[in-house]
C-alpha cells in the first residue's frame, strides 16, 4: 500500500479574523497518509485556526488546502468527508448513543442493515457494546468521549480531526484516553489531526508534531527529535523542561561552542549559532545534568541546592548554578538515594552536546 | 434496609430522623414565613375572586328565596303536563302577597320574564288584583287566578317556575355555548341565527391559533438571530425586542390604529407605490386584519424571549458536528438544533396562545366587529348588560379552555420540556 505523504497539504495558508492579525502566517504543511500528527501550542497559536480551516468551518485567507490532491477550500464541511471529535465533544443531546453514530450515515442514506453493523463495530471499538440506548447524559466523560470518536470514525472518513477532545477529563482517564486513541488510530490507520496545548500528550500520542506558536510551525518533527533536538528556544521551552543560560558566543568549532555568561564560560553544541560575538540561549534538560559524574563531561561546575521538592518517582532540586537560582535537576528515586539538602554544594556535569546553543530569547 | 435505616441513633440515643425533623423545623418555619406573605396574596386576589365568580356563575337563589311555599307545594305536583293542585297557586299567591307588600315583586317579574316571555305581564295583573284587594282568599285561588290571563292557564308558565327551583344552575354555561333549557328541562340549541357565543369562541380559537403561528415564524429567526450575534450587537436587537414591552399596551395599539387606518401610514404607502388604487384602500383596520397585526406585534415577545434562552444554551459546535458528518446545513438544522429548541417552542406557543386567547384590549381597540373575542363579550355582559353572572360562566369557561389546552400540551409535549427562561 503506498502511502501519499501530501494527503492532506496546506499551501502557503494565512489567515486573518479581522484583515489586521494573521493568526495563520504562511503555513506549509504536508500530512501523510495514515498519519497521527499533532497540531501543538500555546492557546492563540493558530493551531485550532487551523483545524477549522481542514473541516471547513472556515475559509483561508490566501493560499489553498488539498486533500488527496484536490483543492477542498471551497467545498462545504457537510461534502468533505473529514470527520470531527469536538472539544465538548458535541454529541446531540436529543439521540441515544446508536442514533448519534448512525446521523453521519443515514444521512448519507446507507442501508439500516449496514448501519447497524457499522454502528455495531464502531462502538466495540470504544469498547462500548450494549450502550446503544442510553443517552449522552446518562454516560461519564470518558464514555461520551469515546461515543465522539466513534461518531467521528463510524462512517470511514479519510480524515479524522480531534481538537483537544481530552481537554475536560481527569488525568488518569485522560492518559488511558491517549493509548486508546492511539491504538484505534493504529488499527483503522486512518488519517488523524490532533490539535492540543498538552505537550505530553502530544509526546505520547503523535507520529509527528507540529509545533505552532505566533501562526507559525515553529519545528515539525517526531516526538523524540522534538524533544531531544529542539530547533530554537521557543520549541525547547514548550516541549518539556529546560534549564536555560543566556550568554554570548566566544569561540565557535564544527561541533561545539563557547558560550560566556555573566561571571563563567560553558561549552555548548551550537545549533542556531554561526559566529563568534552572537547572543545565544543555551538550553539543557535538567535530566541530561547528573550529580557527582563518574564519567569525564566537558561542563563541570558546582552549585548550591536552593531547594527540594519531592514528587514521588523523582525529586527536583533547584540550585543556585552559574549565577541563576533557577537551575533544576532531576533526581530519580533510586535505592541509592543520596542525601540532598537544603544549601549544601554539589557537584554537577553535563556533555557539551546535550547543551543546546539556541537563537536568543 | 430501611427498617434498620430506621433504627440509626444519635450520640444522644434520639432516633435520627426525629433529630433531623428537629435541626430543619426552624428552617421550615422560616421558609414558611417567607412565602406567607405571597401565599396571602394569592388566596386574596386569585383563588377567592375565582371561587367568588364560580359561585355567581351558578348561584340561582333569588327565586328560590322569593318563593319558598310555591316550591315546598310543588314538590307535590305530580303530573307536569297538567296544571299544578290548589296548593301550589296557593303558596305562590301567598308568596307573591309578601313580596308585593315588600315592593320586591318588580324583580321576581322580571327574572321569571328571562325564563319564559310574558311573565312581567301577568304578574303585574297579579300585583294590581291584589292591591285592589279583588282576591278572595277563601275561594279557590286556581280558579281566580287563571281567569286573571290566558297564560296562566298555560302549564308552560308553572314549568318555567318550577324550572327556578334548584339554588344552583348551569343555565349561563350552557347560555355561553348557545343553548338553554328546554320546557322538559332538556338541553336545546338556540335559533341558527341567534348563536353568537360559539361564533365568538371559534374566531377566539382561531386568532389564538393564528396569531401564536404568525409569532412562532417571526420569532424564531429572531431569537436565532439574537443568540448567534455577537454580544454588542444582540445587546442592540435584545434592545428592540423588548422596548414595545417597556411601552404601553395602550399606546401601541393606538399606534397600530393610527398606521391601518384607511388614510393610515401604512395605506398610504401602498398608495404610493402603486400597489393600491386611492379611491380603493384596503381596510386593515376594524377587522381581522387589525386584530392580527396588533396583536401579532405585542405579543412577539412572549414568544422571542423563551426561544432565546433555550437556543442560548444550544453549543454552536453540535452544528458543526452535525455538518462535519456529513448533513448539509439544513438537514443539520432539522435534526440537530430544531429538536433542541422545542422545549423553547412549546413556551413560547403556549404563553403566546393563552394570553392570545384572554386578549381584550387591543381586540376592543382595533377589532371592530369581526375581530372582537370573547373577552370583549365578558366585558360587554360585565358593563353594558349587568349580567355579572353570565359573564362569571364565560369567565370560568375561558379559565377551563385554557386549563384543559394546558393539559393537552402536558400529553403531548410534556411541561417538564417547557423552559421558559
Amino acid at each position: 500500500m503506498s502511502k501519499n505523504p501530501e494527503f492532506v497539504k496546506f499551501d502557503k495558508v494565512d489567515k486573518s479574523y479581522d484583515g489586521k492579525i494573521l493568526v495563520v502566517k504562511d503555513l506549509q504543511l504536508d500530512i501523510a497518509e495514515g498519519e497521527f500528527i499533532t497540531m501543538l501550542g500555546p492557546s492563540g497559536s493558530g493551531k485550532t485556526t487551523c483545524l477549522m480551516m481542514l473541516a471547513g468551518f472556515e475559509t483561508p485567507t490566501h493560499g489553498e488546502i488539498l486533500l488527496d490532491g484536490n483543492i477542498i477550500s471551497n467545498i462545504p464541511p457537510h461534502k468533505r468527508g473529514i470527520g470531527m471529535v469536538f472539544q465538548n465533544y458535541a454529541l446531540f443531546p436529543h439521540m441515544t448513543v446508536y442514533e448519534n453514530l448512525a446521523f453521519p450515515l443515514r444521512v448519507r442514506k446507507v442501508e439500516k442493515d449496514e448501519i447497524d453493523k457499522k454502528v455495531d463495530k464502531a462502538l466495540s471499538m470504544v469498547s462500548l457494546s450494549g450502550f446503544e440506548t442510553r443517552m449522552p447524559a446518562q454516560l461519564s466523560g470518558g464514555q461520551q468521549q469515546r461515543v465522539a470518536v466513534a461518531r467521528a470514525l463510524v462512517f470511514d472518513p479519510a480524515v479524522v480531526l480531534m481538537d483537544e477532545p481530552l481537554g475536560a477529563l481527569d488525568k488518569n482517564l485522560r492518559e488511558s484516553m491517549q493509548y486508546e486513541i492511539k491504538h484505534i488510530h493504529e488499527s483503522i490507520g486512518v488519517t488523524v489531526v490532533y490539535v492540543t496545548h498538552d505537550q505530553s500528550e502530544a509526546l505520547t500520542m503523535s507520529n509527528r508534531i507540529a509545533v505552532f506558536n505566533d501562526g507559525k510551525v515553529q519545528q515539525l518533527s517526531n516526538p523524540a527529535e522534538l524533544y531531544e533536538k529542539p530547533v530554537n528556544s521557543f520549541v525547547a521551552e514548550f516541549i518539556g523542561e529546560n534549564n536555560t543560560f543566556n550568554g554570548e558566543v566566544v569561540d565557535i568549532d564544527k561541533d561545539k561552542c563557547k558560550v560566556k555568561l555573566a561571571n563563567s564560560e560553558i561549552l555548548a553544541n551550537p545549533i542556531s549559532v554561526k559566529s563568534k560575538g552572537e547572543k545565544t540561549t543555551v538550553s539543557l534538560r535538567p535530566e541530561r545534568a547528573l550529580i557527582n559524574p563518574t564519567d569525564k563531561m566537558d561542563n563541570m561546575f558546582t552549585g548550591k541546592i536552593e531547594e527540594v521538592i519531592y514528587h514521588g518517582d523523582h525529586t527536583r532540586v533547584r540550585l543556585n548554578l552559574l549565577g541563576s537560582s533557577e537551575f533544576i535537576l532531576k533526581v530519580p528515586n533510586s535505592t541509592s538515594n543520596l542525601e540532598l539538602k537544603v544549601s549544601q554544594d554539589i557537584n554537577i556535569g553535563w556533555n557539551s552536546t546535550d547543551a543546546r546553543a539556541l537563537d536568543p530569547k | 434496609m430501611s427498617s434498620e435505616t430506621k433504627q440509626i441513633l444519635t450520640t444522644d440515643g434520639i432516633p435520627l430522623e426525629v433529630s433531623l425533623k428537629k435541626a430543619e423545623k426552624k428552617n421550615k418555619i422560616k421558609a414558611f414565613l417567607l412565602v406567607a406573605p405571597l401565599l396571602l396574596f394569592l388566596v386574596i386576589t386569585y383563588i377567592f375572586p375565582i371561587g367568588d365568580m364560580f359561585m355567581r356563575s351558578v348561584d340561582d337563589r333569588m327565586v328560590t328565596n322569593m318563593l319558598p311555599k310555591t316550591f315546598k307545594a310543588m314538590e307535590k305536583w305530580e303530573n307536569l303536563d297538567e296544571l299544578p293542585p290548589e296548593e301550589v297557586y296557593r303558596g305562590f299567591y301567598e308568596d307573591y302577597k309578601l313580596l308585593a307588600e315588600n315592593q320586591q315583586h318588580g324583580k321576581l317579574g322580571q327574572r321569571l320574564n328571562k325564563e319564559k316571555n310574558g311573565f312581567n305581564t301577568i304578574t303585574k295583573k297579579l300585583f294590581r288584583q291584589i292591591k285592589r284587594k279583588k282576591i278572595d282568599e277563601s275561594a279557590s285561588l286556581k280558579e281566580q287566578i287563571n281567569k286573571l290571563h290566558k297564560r296562566w292557564r298555560d302549564v308552560e308558565y308553572w314549568q318555567a317556575i318550577k324550572r327556578t327551583a334548584p339554588p344552583y344552575t348551569a343555565s349561563k354555561y350552557l347560555k355561553g355555548m348557545d343553548m338553554y333549557f328546554a320546557a322538559d328541562g332538556s338541553i336545546a340549541q338556540v335559533d341558527e341565527d341567534r348563536r353568537i357565543h360559539r361564533i365568538l369562541w371559534l374566531r377566539t380559537l382561531e386568532i389564538a391559533f393564528f396569531v401564536t403561528l404568525f409569532c412562532f415564524f417571526m420569532g424564531y429567526p429572531i431569537a436565532h438571530l439574537l443568540a448567534t450575534l455577537p454580544m454588542k450587537y444582540s445587546n442592540l436587537l435584545m434592545i428592540c425586542v423588548l422596548l414595545p414591552f417597556w411601552t404601553s399596551l395602550l399606546v401601541r395599539t393606538a399606534s397600530w390604529m393610527i398606521l391601518l387606518q384607511q388614510q393610515g401610514i401604512v395605506n398610504d404607502f401602498f398608495v404610493m407605490t402603486g400597489l393600491v388604487a386611492d379611491d380603493n384602500r384596503p381596510e386593515m383596520m376594524y377587522n381581522k386584519v387589525g386584530t392580527y397585526v396588533a396583536m401579532t406585534q405585542i405579543l412577539l415577545p412572549f414568544m422571542v424571549l423563551p426561544l432565546y434562552s433555550v437556543m442560548k444554551t444550544i453549543s454552536p459546535s453540535l452544528m458543526r458536528a452535525g455538518k462535519s458528518l456529513g448533513g448539509t446545513p439544513f438537514v443539520a438544522f432539522w435534526k440537530v438544533y430544531f429538536p433542541l429548541t422545542i422545549p423553547g417552542i412549546g413556551a413560547g406557543c403556549l404563553l403566546v396562545f393563552i394570553l392570545a386567547i384572554g386578549y381584550y384590549i387591543t381586540p376592543a381597540l382595533v377589532g371592530g366587529a369581526s375581530g372582537t373575542l370573547i373577552s370583549n363579550q365578558i366585558a360587554f355582559h360585565m358593563k353594558t348588560t349587568l349580567d355579572w353572572s353570565f359573564a362569571s360562566a364565560m369567565g370560568l369557561m375561558l379559565l377551563t379552555g385554557v386549563l384543559v389546552i394546558y393539559w393537552i400540551y402536558n400529553k403531548l409535549v410534556g411541561v417538564d420540556n417547557i423552559k421558559l427562561g
